[in-house]
This record gives structure tokens, sequence and C-alpha cells, in this order.
């Protein structure tokens, strides 16, 4: 390698950290990446990016189930399940090689390795468990991730219990299955595998499916989950998995004590994520490691000089777009860029792409009342919107919840069709600070669904239109 | 048509007033520039002027009426020709406008919102920090924004509320994980009083100058007896004008301004500015602040107007009754401590101005003349000015010609 000395050394290539590279190369910051297995990390590769393509084929199975109702006939409509995988890798890959274009055009060096701390300003590079080189760097950013938690008892094999990275790269659909877990990850995988044929079983600990988001949004999600076939327990835990004969046995326990033992062709393990701290030289630096997540400040700094931790690896919310922005926020700060401000978690998104689509950012009326607010909160049906008509998706509502004496926009909440392309309108009002005011006089086009947006908003203060 | 005259917005500030007193009655006539009313505000009592001409037709809003909100209705006028009968359509315009009013709940923002800074700046803020502003009944153009570009954020507002000053963006603490901003230690034995609009402005404007203006410092000794002498003989010649050394320093600055006009004027990045006028501004302590009424071309003014301009000026300022345009302006300034035994200080720049003068106690101290020891009342006054548009000898200058002149009195009737 020709230079070995930069300012800024990336450890891990996910979404955290190629976009903290790209903005630190963009600042000036003689920039590396340390990645040692492929470029755009989970996210890109085993994530976000093949998840969606594999459920814009559920989506269109959907769709093709439908023809009748749009005019169409056709016979024999079937599907191969390797061209839907296939495909989804291709998207991947391609999306990959985007990453790399983009580093090499913002002149980012690419270190092909495991990257670790190893000592005051340096990164060690190793491949294979052989060292490679060692890396100076003024700066040191760590973006190493996550992987997914298992418990005792409850252990992926690979072969019939899957984690996300299996049920990805299905060879067959499995004809019963059981998803533990309902947050995005399990009720993704889900209604896609549901789409396609199977018996589906989720099993989720709380007291209800996706627990992060509003009670009614989760409640409204079940009723159409349920009514697609899938079976839901809710205030159950799986605590056994035994295997025999090429099928795995679940022993569930229910909220009132109740077991019952159910066999699945194969079983989905979502049950939670822990950051990827080890083997990565924390050892003898201060960095500080609290359940499985790096520790840090508002502006990401480890409890090391000049050490950063960004993304999945520095804890919740686990999403791409966290990890992004934190990495440009550490950057930028590390850069002295003026009028920063430190991530707010209620500002930050959540999609998940199953369906009917759930997406939401802030906080949900029952967090927001516990938080003190006096709310006022607006629903509208997507039955009242003659967009959603027309798609032949009558079913869904958008929900906005208003701190009723100063208008502040505190949580929006949405499921429906399409909601993870609407949820960024209230995304920017609510970061730019409008009041229900500033909704209220935007105009919202017609016909769309973004209606919906502001019909909720006006049904929160008595002024909806169409319902 | 009749012509409605509205409750204007008297300062920034202001979305309601109360209708004090009506300078003119039903059947006067008015002409543009007539004062018609006295409105009470926030802050001050202030006058409405006529903009257009007529016949007051019908007064609306009566005397003493409060929480009149700013373009509600308070008067019609009648143009040429024009009869009593047709204002009759505007007896209803009131009720209408409080029912408008009391619809669009919460209270729209004013039409005029508080949107210009005391330096004629925009306010840049959000939506949401505009409307929690309103209802703390907090003063925007004193807040911080530190959201992008300076934009006034809630927590701005939650933070000017609480009484925590907004953090500024300096350069980072070169600790990594820091500890929890310093506050007063909990239990600590502090009454906590929050901030007035006056108190931030004072902060923001002293800070902004100790930070951005080099200042530096000269001081010289005065001898008054000369002028403690005349000032006697002039206030026993009559018993309306009760001259104060302050009115001497008043006067005797201005003068020395004139004398050295490289002394009054104002630094900006483009150009330095003269001054054509000398306009003093005078720091007067009020209840919970200080406010700095401004003698106007104090250097053409005898002793006795500015002696009268600055008893009015003090007496209105503990009221809460000067006007923008009294307190705003001036090219130089004095601060007077004298009166509570200070000897000397050194005080903060008034920005945009470049000098304030500040003035200790006339005592009698020892002094050597001609080799002999005698006592002579002295006064010492300590001119801060700032450096980038005064030198150090222009300061002196000016200083001198000031000692000069108080020294003499006498010579400032030449």
């Amino acid at each position: 390698m020709a230079d070995t000395s930069f300012d800024m050394v990336v450890v891990g290539g996910g979404p955290g950290g190629y976009v903290a590279a790209i903005r630190a190369a963009q600042l000036g910051f003689a920039t590396a990446v340390v990645e040692g297995q492929h470029l755009g990390g989970i996210c890109l590769n085993w994530g976000c990016i093949p998840t969606k393509a594999l459920l814009r084929s559920a989506e269109v199975g959907h769709m093709l189930a439908e023809l009748d109702e749009y005019g169409f006939s056709a016979d024999n409509v079937s599907f191969d399940l390797k061209k839907v995988v296939a495909r989804s890798r291709e998207v991947a890959k391609r999306l990959s090689s985007g990453v790399a274009h983009l580093l090499k055009k913002n002149k980012v060096t690419v270190v092909d390795g495991h990257g670790s701390l190893a000592g005051k300003g340096k990164v060690a590079v190793g491949r294979d468990d052989k060292p490679v080189v060692i890396l100076d760097a003024k700066h040191i950013i760590l973006a190493t991730g996550a992987r997914p938690l298992s418990l005792s008892g409850l252990e992926p094999d690979g072969e019939l219990i899957w984690t996300y990275k299996e049920a990805m790269v299905p060879e067959t659909i499995p004809k019963s299955l059981l998803v533990v877990g309902s947050g995005a990850i399990g009720i993704e995988f889900a209604s896609f595998y549901r789409e396609f044929g199977a018996e589906v079983t989720v099993v989720e600990v709380l007291d209800r499916l996706l627990p992060v988001e509003d009670a009614e949004i989760s409640a409204f999600a079940e009723k159409a989950f349920t009514e697609r076939g899938m079976t839901i327990h809710t205030d159950a835990t799986v605590n056994a998995l035994d295997k025999k004969a090429g099928k795995v046995t679940a022993t569930i326990v229910h909220g009132d004590g109740k077991r019952e033992k159910q066999t699945y062709d194969c079983v989905i393990l979502a049950i939670g994520i822990t950051g990827n701290v080890e083997n990565i030289g924390l050892g003898g630096s201060k960095v500080k490691v609290d359940h499985g997540h790096v520790v840090v400040d508002e502006w990401l700094r480890t409890g090391e000089p000049s050490v950063y931790a960004i993304g999945d690896l520095v804890g919740p919310p686990w999403l791409a777009h966290k990890a992004s922005h934190e990495g440009v926020l550490c950057v930028e700060k590390i850069a002295g860029v003026e009028g920063l401000r430190p991530l707010d978690t209620s500002d930050i998104p959540g999609c998940t792409y199953c369906r009917p689509q759930v997406a939401s950012v802030g906080l949900t009326e029952d967090a927001a009342k516990k938080a003190g607010h006096e709310v006022k909160v607006g629903r509208f049906p997507f039955m009242g919107n003659g967009k959603a008509i027309v798609l032949g998706e009558s079913d869904g509502m958008v929900k906005t919840v208003f701190d009723a004496k100063t208008g502040e926009l505190l949580g929006a909440h949405m499921v429906g069709a399409d909601v993870s392309e609407l949820i960024q309108g209230y995304v920017v009002a609510k970061r730019m600070e409008g009041t229900e005011l500033d909704l209220m006089h935007s105009i919202f086009p017609h016909p769309t669904l973004s209606e919906m947006m502001h019909e909720s908003v006006l049904d929160a203060y008595g002024r909806a239109i169409h319902i | 048509m009749p012509i409605p005259v509205l409750m204007p917005a008297l300062s920034p500030t202001m979305t309601e007033g109360t209708l004090a007193k009506w300078l003119k009655g039903e059947g006067d006539n008015v002409v543009s520039g007539d004062i018609i009313a006295e409105v009470e505000t926030d802050k001050a009592t202030m006058e409405i002027e006529a903009i257009e001409e007529g016949v007051l037709g019908r007064i609306l809003i009566g005397e003493g009426t409060e929480g009149v909100a700013i373009n509600t209705p308070i008067a019609v006028l009648l143009e040429e020709g024009e009869d009593v009968s047709a204002t009759e359509s505007f007896y209803g315009s009131v009720p209408t406008a409080a029912l408008a009013a009391a619809e669009l709940t919460p209270a729209p923002a004013p039409a005029v919102a508080p949107t210009l800074k005391a330096n004629g700046a925009r306010v840049i803020a959000s939506p949401l920090a505009r409307r929690m502003a309103e209802q703390a009944g907090l003063d925007l153009t004193g807040i911080n924004g530190s959201g992008p570009r300076g934009r006034i954020v809630k927590r701005d507002i939650e933070a000017a509320i609480t009484g925590d000053a907004v953090q500024a963006a300096a350069a980072p603490p070169p600790a990594a994980v820091m500890a929890a901003p310093a506050r007063a230690p909990a239990g600590a034995a502090v009454t906590e009083q929050s901030n007035s609009g006056m108190r931030k402005v004072i902060a923001q404007r002293l800070l902004q100058s100790k930070q951005t203006i080099p200042h530096f410092y000269l001081t010289v000794d005065c001898e008054i007896d000369e002028l403690l002498k005349i000032r006697k003989d002039l206030n026993g010649r009559s018993d309306g004008i009760k001259l104060s050394v302050n009115d001497f320093v008043v006067r005797t600055l201005a003068l020395a301004l004139r004398k050295v006009p490289e002394a009054n004027v104002s630094w900006s990045d483009a150009a330095t500015l003269f001054y054509n006028s000398v306009d003093v501004s005078v720091a007067v302590a009020v209840e919970g602040g200080l406010v700095t009424p401004v003698v106007r071309n104090a250097d053409n003014k005898g002793l006795a107007q500015i002696s009268i301009e600055m008893a009015d000026f003090a007496a209105r300022a503990r009221e809460g009754k000067l006007v923008p345009e009294e307190y705003q302006g001036g090219s130089f300034s004095v601060s007077n401590l004298g009166m509570f035994g200070i000897k000397e200080f050194a005080a903060i720049i008034n920005p945009p101005q470049a000098g304030i003068l500040a003035v200790g106690a006339g005592e009698q101290r020892p002094v050597v003349k001609d080799g002999a020891l005698s006592v002579a009342t002295v006064m010492s006054c300590t001119l801060s000015a700032d450096h980038r548009v005064m030198d150090g000898a222009v300061g002196a200058r000016l200083l001198a010609a000031f000692k000069a002149l108080i020294e003499d009195p006498l010579t400032m009737l030449l």
C-alpha cells in the first residue's frame, strides 16, 4: 500500500461507515475505510435492500392474486423461487459495487481486511487472522455494526433454525414457519413467506405486534395479518426448539402460563441484535461497552480520545439511516462544522415493509402522554382517500399526535400501502419545528395518498374535511 | 369610504395594548401626523399618530379599554362629504373580529410578528419557537438561536424559560465523554428568577461588546472645584433649575467630542463612520436593568436644557415610558457612578458606539501644585475606547479637551 497514514480511518464499510468516509473526504480529510466482507454492510448486502427486493416480488404476487379486479385474467400463474432470490442478490450486488465506485470517486482508500484498534492512533488490519498492515490515523471511527442476538435454547443452525441471512436465500418455501420476534425484521419475513404460501406463526414476547409502534397501529397491523391467515401469539415466548426428523418442535409459553408444543418446517429467529464489540481491540482502550454496545456521548465520542463510534454498534434504533446520519454528524463535528445539533431519536423515522406497510416518526400517543404532554390526536382512514381507492388499497390509517398547548408535532404513525414513502413529509415538518398551522397551511396534491397526512392534522383539530 | 383606524403595533413585541386616552374627540378634524390617542403597551406609553386625514367620525374603543389586539379598528375617519351614518358598518366589525379570533384556537400569531432585532437584523425562529415564546411572554429579540444559521429553535426557548444560557457553539472540550453541563449544584441555596427581556438584551449586547470590541482604557483626574462653585452659583439664581454635576459632564463631553471629531465615530467593516452630530447616551439605572436615553445635539444645548431633558428622561425611564427613539441611536455614552461614591471604574462600550466615559465621585484629594501640597476636589474619569477605530492618541486628546473644559467651566461659554 502506498500510504498508511490517514486523517480519518473508518472501521466498517456499512451505511454508517461508508457514508462517514465520503463525508470526511468531502471535508478534506485523507480517509480510509477498512472492510473485510462487503462494502455497504449488512444493510446493502444482507438487510434493507435484498429484503425489499424479496418483498417487491411479494407485492407482485399480491397484485397477480387480484388481477381480476383490474380487468385482467391469467392462467397458470406460478413463481420460480430461485429467480426471486436471484433478483434480490443481483440488486444487492449492483448497489454494493455502486458503493465501491462512490468511495473511489471521493478518493477514499478502501483497505480489505478486519480492522481493530492497536494503540493510540493506530488501526491494525488483518486478513484470515494474519496481520496485513497497521494504519496511522488522527481520528478513528468504529462502525462495525451488529449481529443477531441468540438466546440459550434458541440457537440458529443454518438449516432448520434460521437468522435473517438464511431466511433471505431460501431454496424452498416451508409449508409451516415459526417467526420468533415481531420487530421489523421478523414481521417482514413473516409477510414475505405468507405471500408465497407458507403457514406463518409469529410469537412476540411483548403484548403486541411491532411493539415500538403506536398501540393503534400495532392493533391495526395485527388484524390485517390475522386476516391474511397468520397466527399471532403476543405475550408469549418460545423457550425450547427441538429438532427431529427434519422438523422443529417449539415449546410456546403463553402469558397465562399455558404451554403448547407446535411443530414447524422451519424457524426464523428475529429477537434483536447485539453490537459487534468483539475483536476490534477495545480491550486496551478507554472505550466503554455496555450491554453489547459501545458507549458514546451526544457527538459520538467514546471514552478514548479521537476514537468515535456510530450506527448499530452504539445501540438502537438499529436503522441504516440513523447510522448514516451519525456518521455525517460525527465527521462534521470533528471538522468543526457550525450549527450542528445532536441526533434526537424522536426525529428518526422507522419503516416496516410488510403488507400493510408501517411507518412512523416521533412519540406514540402513549409515550407522549407519559412524557407529560396534553395531546391532540388526529386520525384519517385510507377509506376516505380517493387515491387509496383508485389503488385498491383502502385499508390503513394515518395518525398524528400534537402537543395541545404548543401545536408541536410530537409523532406521526401510519399503516397502509406506500406509507414508507409518505413519512418523510412529517419528518421534515417535525425537524423544522412546524406546528399544526404550518401543516394545515401546506397544500397537498390531489389525488395522492399524501392528502391523508393533511386530513389527519385537520382531524386533530376537529377540522377534517373528508370524514 | 370611511377609513378605519386600527390599533397599531407600536413595538416589535406588542400583541395588544390598553387604549389609555383619546386626545381627539368625535367630530374633530384630524390631519396626518396628529396625535389622536395614547396607548399603553407592555413596555411603555406611546402615542398613535393619524396616518390619513379626515374627521374623527366615530370612536369604537373607549378610553381605558384593556387588551385591544393589534389591527382591531379603534375609530373611523370620515372623508370629506361623508357623514356619521357611513360609520354604521363598522359597529359590527369589533365583535366579528373578536369572534374570528376566538375560533382560531390557539390564537394566531400577531400580524406583525417580532421579526426585527434591535440592530435591524431579522429574527429567524421556527414556528414552534415563535409560538412557545409568545405563550411564555418572551421577546425573541433577546434570545440567541442555536439552530442552523442562528435559527431560534424549541430548545432555545426552553433554555430561556428555565434560565439556562444557551451554550455557544464553541470548540468542544478536549475530554472525550463529557460530564453533564455545569449547573447550580442540586440543593444549592439559590432562588431562580426568570430573565426579563431587558436583562437578556443587556446580557447579549454587553457580551457581544466585550467579546468583539478591543477595549482600551484611559483615565484622567479632573479638578472640579471651579465647576462646583459655578454650579452652586447658578443653582442659587433660579428655583426652577437644579443643575447636577452630571449635566456639566454631558455638556463637557459633547463639547470635547465636537473638538475631537475623530472620537465621535463608529467602526464598521466597510468604513469608519464619523457622526455629524454629537448625541450623548446617558446610562440611567432602572428597576432590573438600565436604559440609555440620548441627549441629542448635546453640544448645541445649554446646561439648563440638558438638565431639563435629563430629569424628564430619568423620571420616565423609571416608569418605563421611554419610546424607542429616545433610547436608540446615540454616538457616545457616559456612565456616572459618582453618586455611589465610586472612585473610578471602566465601563463596557455600548455598540455600535466607539467610546464610553465612566465618571467617578468628586472627592477631596491631596494634590501637588508647583511643589506644594494642597487639597482639591478631584473626579476621575475613565474612557473605554474601541481600538479598531480610535487610537490611544485620539482618546488622549479627547480626555485632554474634556479635562481642560471641565476644570475651567467658563471656557464652555466660549
